[in-house]
């Protein structure tokens, strides 16, 4: 249960400060402000809750030492923090508390957040602080998360003054049923004269590969946005090229099998939006839901096996004396030639003891930036299956250091229109029994995106 | 030195650290000062030289950065380069560069060292200066070794610029301070002396701090320092306070002078000639005189000023010791200071007073503030300050004042701070015994003292009192009476059952006539305590019941009941059954004569030095006390010369307890832990190891010798430093031996991962086997370690196989290799043969192969049971009457190992004239001969 929650800017000012729970900020916390920060006098009635607030403040944002862990213990008081910009969200509880359930929580709250005004930023909070009380004062219940879908929320909870008049009753409880209801993500009688969904598989691959090519680590995270525009209560059914339900359907028929056996994944691990009848997915393993209307997370998942990896870094580093240090790097695209791969950087570290950079590259742009100790190499786009090369002249001043440069990775960003992990949207039926509208009147749009993650190899 | 003018500040200087100063984040800044840095890279790899101005103002901007906590790893050649310009402001910063960030990098050292010599070479007194204040900045051993023959003469040149000489004598200060054995004595300290003459008084002020600091380790060289010193104190005392313009402070003249010309006369006794000291007598009067005058201003610097050599002349009246009209002045001026507002004032006054308790002279003059310093006692709101009060009640008291005081003090000790209690306990037992005049007031005061801090009350305090009763026969009787009174009190501390149990056992008697008082009454008494207390009282109370049986024979079966009881007989503790099991059949057995021997009452105990005072001393570390204490106690000798334990003798000899003499409480002291220190301690080391966890550390300094040592025997310390001790015990048999190896942890942190390995090098590993276990990974604090090892000898080997220790110790890994002594002699038996039979075997060895001969010099004393002992030692038999000259010694063995057995016969003939042996061995096996010869020879 979350006692308070509190969100600051960089400086460690508070802007939006939500407190649930008594608990919070008793004399513990007092303890660790009056050792860090000098003699702090709670004069105020809420001078208890004030200490929670600084003993974040003076031990995680103004911490000597940058603080890593998302969960920081201070005098037995628990703060859950992420970041987000320059933006601290922190969550703080007495209690023992599923962390996972908090940063599900605070992740969710972002959303609704970014879902109503946009960036999260200093600037964007204050404009809209009556709105995140609002907000805050609905999505969490004495501590306990409620409802936090944005539309449903939206319904609700607008920027627009709300004139009572405009709202008939009819409408009220119609909202009142619906929160409460059974399915409390959509509302009754949409209608749309289109029938219309987008869907959007993004996935993001990380891999770290030796100098020598050899994969040291490699997995693809990915995510089913769906965007709905459908009438009525449409009970949907998504699938895809999953190695179990293939395997499964391929029982019955071995054609089938050898057709798409090579075409399915294994999924390691998958999350879905609430709305997904998991019990179904348990015992069929088929994904069917009622969506919401409008934007949202259909599921996550990770996979691990057979990656495609959109590119390859091929590293040469050549040290010439104390004061030289060649580099020529590669680049090749791993992917069909008729696909074009987007928003390519490559960001060569150069030692600490850089004096000057030459760089030759045939394609894009590519610039010493010293001020993060790299060379950045930009290409705009780029055809599967070619190969690209830079080649740099690094001059060293010789330092009385004897340290050896540690050789960090060359990392890359892009953006590719496929999906690395080989997911394959299979289909997506649409039943809507009351309404007079099949499936084969839904338009429907699929779209693959993959991106860069961590992307590094080793030179 | 030279203003920096306007236009030569450092526009890119500025700029950048305004951009510093305003990121946003870490991370920004990070980015800016990356990029500051590849920019500066960049200008210095530049193939055309800069500027001295851009130089100076990259090697500031690295300065910054440096100083920002980020790395700087180049630029020292730039800032080298900048101490040869010829610009104030840019050799400034080179030196500030190098002041900050030099290190031990030997080219670079040589640069700044020479540009450091040029810039003293140089008639510019600015430079100079600077290159004075790098070489005491750095303060390096490097340095001293450079300059440390330089200084000296800049110093006494007689054309130095004032400023120079101030500098020379501060830098020449820290070099010493910092090496002494670097700053030579030569011809110039007669000439040092003479700069308190100076006419400067920046120059004077340094070169007291000088000549301070050397005097302590020479004082005979710098003797004349005292009439100058005097003079000079004199003439700054005197001076009106406008005299000294620059150099008075608060119309204070030279407050700073006159405290380090104090300070500097206190290293010395009171001048001999008596005009030098009239004069100094003089001017301590002027000093506590004008502390008499009205302030001169309301500023607390006035003030302070004033005071600080005010206090600075009463210690050196108080390290004179030898003008009572000044002690007496010096002590009715603190007192004006005990009730100061100000809190560091009356800590002071308290604590010089205390001195000035001990000096005969001014004793009387502190008692006459003794109301004051017990009111302070009571009111002070500072901790430290009634510290120091209780400090000096201590001091004052004597005779006439010792009840009062006494009894202030035990008042005081209900609300006193828990962190003093225990010294207050031990000050009012000292004090107490001290000047007791009625004995009877002594041991009210003690039994008071048990029951107001009884917890603090130290084992030595009770033992003193049954010392003093036992000792004294006209307090036993009182003794028994306080105490049994005292021990009706429902609740009691244990130390008075203590007390109560060993007076009641012995003089219990005296009051047994009394009905109130009766045998059975005592009894029932203490042994309504007996359950309420630690073992080490009870096994006290079970001695004093089997006393009660001797002294009242009627309640003798109550007392055998009681033993009886199973909680006694059957009790847990070995020592209580024992005692009640003993004591019972005793008092069944023995006859009444048998018993009244047995249980006679306790001989006086031999006087002795207070058991207390030492603790006392010992508490309060040696220098502070003892100097009071010795004074304190030879005025009490004939103040309180009475027969009682009047502590004459100074020896620190420690008294055992009382108690374990006449009961055998505490039975032996506890063994010492871990193995019997190390004979040679000199050539062992302190050193702490590099963090390499994979690596093996080198041998560690001094193990060599250890090693050395341990040829000759087997057990004994092989290695100690501060953290840890490695002690050894070993036994040998044939080709078989058992090594355990100790591992003490001399510290109160416990060792982690601690892994002991042997590591035996690749040609000793077919020769030897070494078995062992792992030991635990954690060694407490305090605690050993055993683990043993299980030495086979397979065949002849040469090397010794290595002991590597890695540990965690503190956040730290801590790595230690030292050698482990299992050498091929120990594998020696020795063989007895007669004259013939040697002769015989030395012959069949003749070949030239088998023969290996050493001459050496000695390099110990030549003596003959040494000599003796060490063959012995070393594994083979001595044979005596064997050969010819009985001067020479001749020794035979066998050498076992697995595989063979190899006879060895040695002959060493020591050469007295000129301190020479010769070693000659014979065995059959070449080279058994080589390294039996080598250990062997390098135990001469």
């Amino acid at each position: 249960m979350i006692g308070g929650l509190f969100i600051y800017n960089h400086k460690g000012e508070v802007l939006i400060s939500r407190v649930y729970r008594d608990d919070i900020g008793s004399q513990a916390a007092d303890s660790a402000v009056f050792s860090s920060s000098g003699p702090f006098l709670g004069e105020r009635l809420g001078g208890s809750v004030r200490n929670a607030v600084d003993a974040f403040r003076v031990n995680v944002i103004h911490a000597r030492q940058q603080v890593r862990s998302p969960v920081t213990n201070i005098a037995r008081t628990s703060f859950f923090h992420v970041k987000r910009s320059n933006i601290w969200l922190a969550a703080v509880t007495k209690q023992n508390v599923n962390a996972a359930m908090v940063f599900e929580f605070l992740y969710k709250m972002c959303d609704v957040m970014a879902a109503y005004f946009g960036k999260i930023s200093e600037e964007n909070i204050k404009n809209n602080f009556v709105l995140i009380y609002e907000l805050l004062d609905e999505i969490l219940d004495f501590g306990y998360p409620q409802n936090s879908e944005t539309g449903a929320l939206k319904t609700f909870i607008t920027q627009q003054g709300i004139k009572s008049q405009h709202q008939t009753k009819e409408e009220q409880s119609q909202i009142t049923s619906q929160v409460t209801g059974q399915i409390g993500w959509r509302r009754e009688g949409i209608k749309y004269r289109r029938n219309e969904l987008f869907l959007d598989v993004l996935e993001s691959v990380n891999l770290l590969m030796s100098p020598q090519g050899q994969v040291l680590s490699a997995h693809v995270s990915g995510r089913v946005v769906m965007k709905s525009y459908l009438s009525g209560m449409p009970e949907c059914k998504f699938g895809m090229n999953d190695k179990i339900v293939i395997e499964k359907q391929g029982k019955g028929t071995a054609d089938e099998t050898s057709k798409s056996g090579k075409q399915s994944i294994a999924i390691d691990d998958c999350t879905f939006h609430q709305c997904v009848r998991l019990s179904k997915f348990d015992s069929e393993r088929s994904i069917s839901f009622i969506p919401p209307d409008g934007e949202f997370e259909l599921m996550r998942y990770r996979t691990t096996k057979d990656i495609i990896l959109p590119f390859r870094v091929i590293p040469l580093v050549r040290e010439v004396g104390r004061t030289k240090l060649e580099v020529k790097v590669v680049i090749k695209s791993n992917f069909k030639p008729s696909l074009l791969a987007q928003k390519i950087e490559v960001r060569i570290p150069t030692p600490l003891n850089t004096s000057g950079v030459q760089v030759i590259c045939m394609k894009g742009k590519a610039k010493y930036k010293a001020s993060e100790n790299a060379i950045v190499w930009k290409i705009k786009r780029m055809a599967g299956m070619k190969e690209s090369q830079i080649s740099a002249e690094i001059e060293l001043l010789p330092t009385n250091d004897k340290k050896k440069w540690a050789r960090p990775p060359i990392s890359m960003n892009f953006e590719v229109p496929f999906a690395p992990s080989g997911l394959k949207v299979r289909y997506l039926k649409v039943f809507e029994p009351k309404l007079n509208y099949s499936d084969h009147d839904v338009i429907k749009w699929v779209r693959y995106i993959g991106r860069s993650g961590i992307y590094e190899t080793r030179c | 030195m030279p203003a920096v003018s306007k236009g030569d500040g450092m526009r890119g200087l500025a700029v950048f650290i305004s951009d510093i100063r305003n990121c946003k984040s870490k991370e920004a800044e990070i980015k800016r000062i990356n990029k500051e840095l590849a920019n500066i890279r960049s200008k210095f790899k530049g193939d055309k030289a800069l500027d001295g101005y851009s130089k100076k103002k990259y090697v500031c901007k690295l300065l910054f950065i440096f100083l920002l906590g980020h790395d700087i790893d180049f630029g020292h050649m730039e800032a080298v380069n900048l101490l040869s310009s010829n610009k104030y402001t840019e050799k400034q910063i080179g030196y500030l560069f190098i002041s900050v960030l030099v290190n031990s990098n030997s080219e670079l050292i040589r640069l700044i060292n020479n540009a450091i010599k040029n810039d003293l070479a140089s008639r510019n007194p600015t430079f100079m200066c600077l290159a004075l204040h790098c070489i005491a900045n750095v303060g390096s051993r490097e340095m001293g070794e450079a300059f440390a023959a330089d200084i000296p003469r800049i110093l006494v040149a007689g054309d130095s610029m004032d400023s120079v000489k101030q500098s020379a004598a501060l830098c020449l200060l820290r070099l010493y301070k910092a090496s002494p054995d670097l700053v030579p004595m030569g011809e110039w300290t007669a000439r040092v002396v003479h700069l308190l003459n100076d006419q400067h008084m920046g120059v004077v002020t340094a070169a007291v701090s000088l000549i301070t600091c050397l005097c302590k380790k020479n004082p005979d060289d710098f003797k004349t320092c005292i009439s100058l010193a005097v003079s000079r104190l004199s003439r700054i005392v005197s001076s009106a306070s406008t005299d000294l313009q620059d150099y008075t402070y608060y119309f204070v003249p030279a407050p700073w002078l006159s405290v380090k010309l104090l300070r500097l006369l206190q290293c010395y006794p009171p001048p001999e000639d008596a005009a030098v000291k009239g004069r100094l007598v003089e001017c301590l009067e002027t000093v506590l005189n004008k502390a008499q005058e009205p302030p001169k201003s309301k500023k607390v610097q006035h003030s302070n000023a004033k005071n600080a050599i005010l206090f600075e002349t009463i210690s050196l009246i108080i390290h004179y010791d030898s003008e009572p009209n000044l002690l007496v002045r010096a002590c009715n001026q603190l007192g004006q200071f005990l009730q100061h507002r100000e809190t560091n004032l009356r800590y002071l006054a308290l604590e010089s007073m205390c001195t000035l308790a001990s000096s005969e002279f001014s004793h009387e003059a502190v008692k006459t503030h003794i109301e004051t310093v017990i009111n302070a006692l009571k009111t002070e709101r500072d901790v430290s300050v009634r510290q120091r009060a209780v400090d000096l009640l201590y001091a004052m008291c004597d005779r006439s004042n010792a009840p009062q005081i006494v009894a202030e003090m035990l008042s005081y000790l209900e609300t006193a701070d828990y962190s003093i209690r225990e010294e207050i306990v031990l000050k009012v037992a000292i004090l107490a015994e001290k000047y007791a005049v009625d004995y009877t007031w002594y041991v009210d005061t003690i039994l008071n003292l048990i029951r107001i801090a009884g917890d603090y009350v130290s084992e030595e305090v009770w033992y003193r009192v049954i010392q003093i009763v036992i000792n004294r026969d006209d307090v036993q009787g009182y003794a028994a009476k306080t105490v049994f009174e005292a021990l009706q009190a429902p609740a009691c501390h244990e130390n008075l059952v203590k007390v109560g149990g060993y007076i009641l056992g012995e003089f219990g008697n005296l009051i047994a006539g009394d009905p109130r008082s009766s045998p059975l009454i005592q009894f029932n008494l203490l042994h309504s305590k007996f359950h309420l207390c630690s073992v080490p009282t009870r096994a006290l109370l079970l001695s004093t019941y089997i006393k009660f049986v001797n002294l009242f024979p009627e309640v003798k079966p109550t007392i055998q009941d009681v033993l009886r009881s199973d909680s006694q007989l059957r009790n847990a503790d070995v020592e209580l059954q024992q005692r009640a099991v003993e004591y019972l059949r005793l008092s069944t057995v023995a006859s009444t004569d048998i018993l009244a021997t047995v249980l006679e009452e306790m001989p006086p105990f031999p006087e002795r030095e207070s058991s207390i005072l030492a603790k006392l001393k010992k508490k309060k570390g040696p220098s502070t006390v003892t100097d009071l204490e010795d004074t304190k106690r030879e005025r009490s000798v004939d103040v309180n010369g009475g027969p009682e334990p009047a502590p004459a003798s100074t020896s620190a000899m420690s008294t055992p307890s009382p108690s374990a003499d006449l009961l055998g409480l505490g039975a032996a002291p506890p063994a010492p832990a871990g193995p019997p220190p190390s004979s040679g301690g000199g050539g062992l080391l302190v050193d702490v190891f590099s963090d390499s966890a994979s690596v093996v550390a080198p041998l560690a300094p001094g193990s060599e010798d250890n090693f050395a040592r341990f040829v000759c025997k087997n057990n004994g310390v092989l290695f100690e430093n501060q953290l840890l001790q490695i002690g050894l015990k070993s036994e040998f048999r044939q080709n078989l031996g058992r090594m355990f190896i100790f591992y003490g942890n001399k510290t109160s942190t416990q060792f982690l991962n601690f892994t002991p390995t042997l590591i035996c090098s690749d040609d000793l590993q077919p020769n030897l086997n070494l078995q062992t276990k792992p030991v635990d990974p954690t060694v407490e604090g305090g605690a050993q370690v055993q683990q043993v090892v299980n030495i086979e000898c397979v065949s002849d080997f040469t090397e010794a196989p290595v002991l590597n220790i890695q540990f965690r110790y503190g956040g730290t890994f801590q790595n230690v290799s030292v050698q482990l002594p299992i050498t091929l002699n120990k594998f020696f038996q020795p063989t007895e043969m007669a004259s013939q039979d040697f002769f015989q075997r030395w012959k069949q060895l003749s070949n030239p192969q088998q023969e290996v001969q050493n001459i050496f010099k000695a390099k110990h004393p030549m003596d003959t049971e040494v000599t003796k002992a060490k063959i012995i030692g070393f594994g083979s038999a001595l044979l005596e009457e064997v050969d010819p000259n009985p001067a020479n010694f001749v020794g035979a063995g066998i050498i076992h190992t697995k595989t063979t057995q190899i006879g060895c016969l040695l002959r060493l003939e020591p050469n007295l004239q000129a301190q020479m042996y010769r070693l000659t061995l014979r065995t059959s096996k070449e080279a058994v001969s080589q390294r039996l010869c080598e250990l062997l020879s390098a135990q001469f």
